[in-house]
């Protein structure tokens, strides 16, 4: 486990161009944190919230950034992208609400369950987005 | 239930990871939707989907789910077997489809998410 002064930060670049890579970063972040020595529930709790969002960023807004920042007892994931933003995100925070087209949902996702697993998953969710200028995503998982 | 009884049950054939046949399995998933199946909590699970895309293995890797198996024989790709390989998925394909192959393995005493009050088990299970 890591000491009491650690922070550990990872930065991933989230390619927008390529589903089939999208959730490299959270098997990476998965390997890690099982490498410093988490708990399972919260290394599954973390990357389940991040490859949403990761997915998220693939197929909303092509692609983003991810930071996560690890320090002893508060895992903090932030995910910015310059999308479209979120023109309702109260609706969109609702189980099933998507705007995703056929084409996602033939992928398997699309299904409205991206943004309230992320919800479900951590202990805080922050949402600020603008239309036609991004979304940027805080989420915090404590330990 | 282990996982090569799974293989004999749906009349299977390993694509990969045959080697961890006598792996035991508690639980299952049923599903073509991967944020259901994200949604879903069951620790050492097999999820059984018709869906045929990388993100299939991602999203097991990432809920620890130890077996897939691939209704109505669809055939992962190359890219699929090598990332399962890579995680240590089992990966199956079976002539069953879904409904089939779920209703096998129930039968046979295999469960979805049992525990009363947690709703993730009415969306996945």
């Amino acid at each position: 486990m890591i000491s009491v002064d650690d922070t550990v930060k990872f930065h991933f670049d989230v390619d927008g161009e390529n589903f089939s890579s999208a959730g490299e970063a959270s098997i990476i972040m998965k390997k890690s944190l099982r490498q410093l020595g988490f708990p399972q529930n919260v290394i599954r709790r973390v990357t389940i919230a991040m490859y949403e969002g990761e997915i998220n960023m693939v197929i909303h807004a092509n692609g983003g950034q991810a930071d996560v920042e690890i320090s002893p007892d508060e895992i903090k994931i932030v995910l910015e992208d310059s999308g479209p933003g979120i023109a309702d995100v109260d609706l969109a925070m609702q189980e099933g609400y998507s705007t995703a087209k056929d084409n996602i949902r033939a992928l398997g996702f699309g299904a409205g369950m991206g943004l309230p697993n992320m919800k479900k998953y951590t202990d805080s969710m922050e949402i600020e987005t603008e239309i036609g200028v991004g979304t940027k995503i805080t989420m915090t998982v404590k330990t | 239930m282990k996982i090569k009884e799974i293989e004999s049950m749906l009349d299977a054939s390993f694509l990969c990871g045959e080697e961890r046949c006598e792996e035991e399995i508690f639980s299952a998933c049923g599903s073509d939707m991967m944020s259901d199946v994200l949604a879903y909590v069951e620790d050492q699970g097999v999820l059984l989907t018709g869906l045929v895309n990388t993100q299939v293995v991602r999203t097991a890797g990432m809920m620890d789910i130890r077996c897939v198996v691939f209704v109505r024989s669809k055939r992962p790709t190359l890219e699929m077997i090598e990332l399962a390989e890579e995680y240590g998925i089992v990966l199956m394909s079976t002539a069953n489809r879904m409904f089939e192959a779920c209703g096998k393995l129930y039968e046979a005493g295999l469960r979805g998410h049992e525990q009363p009050g947690d709703e993730s088990g009415d969306i996945c299970g």
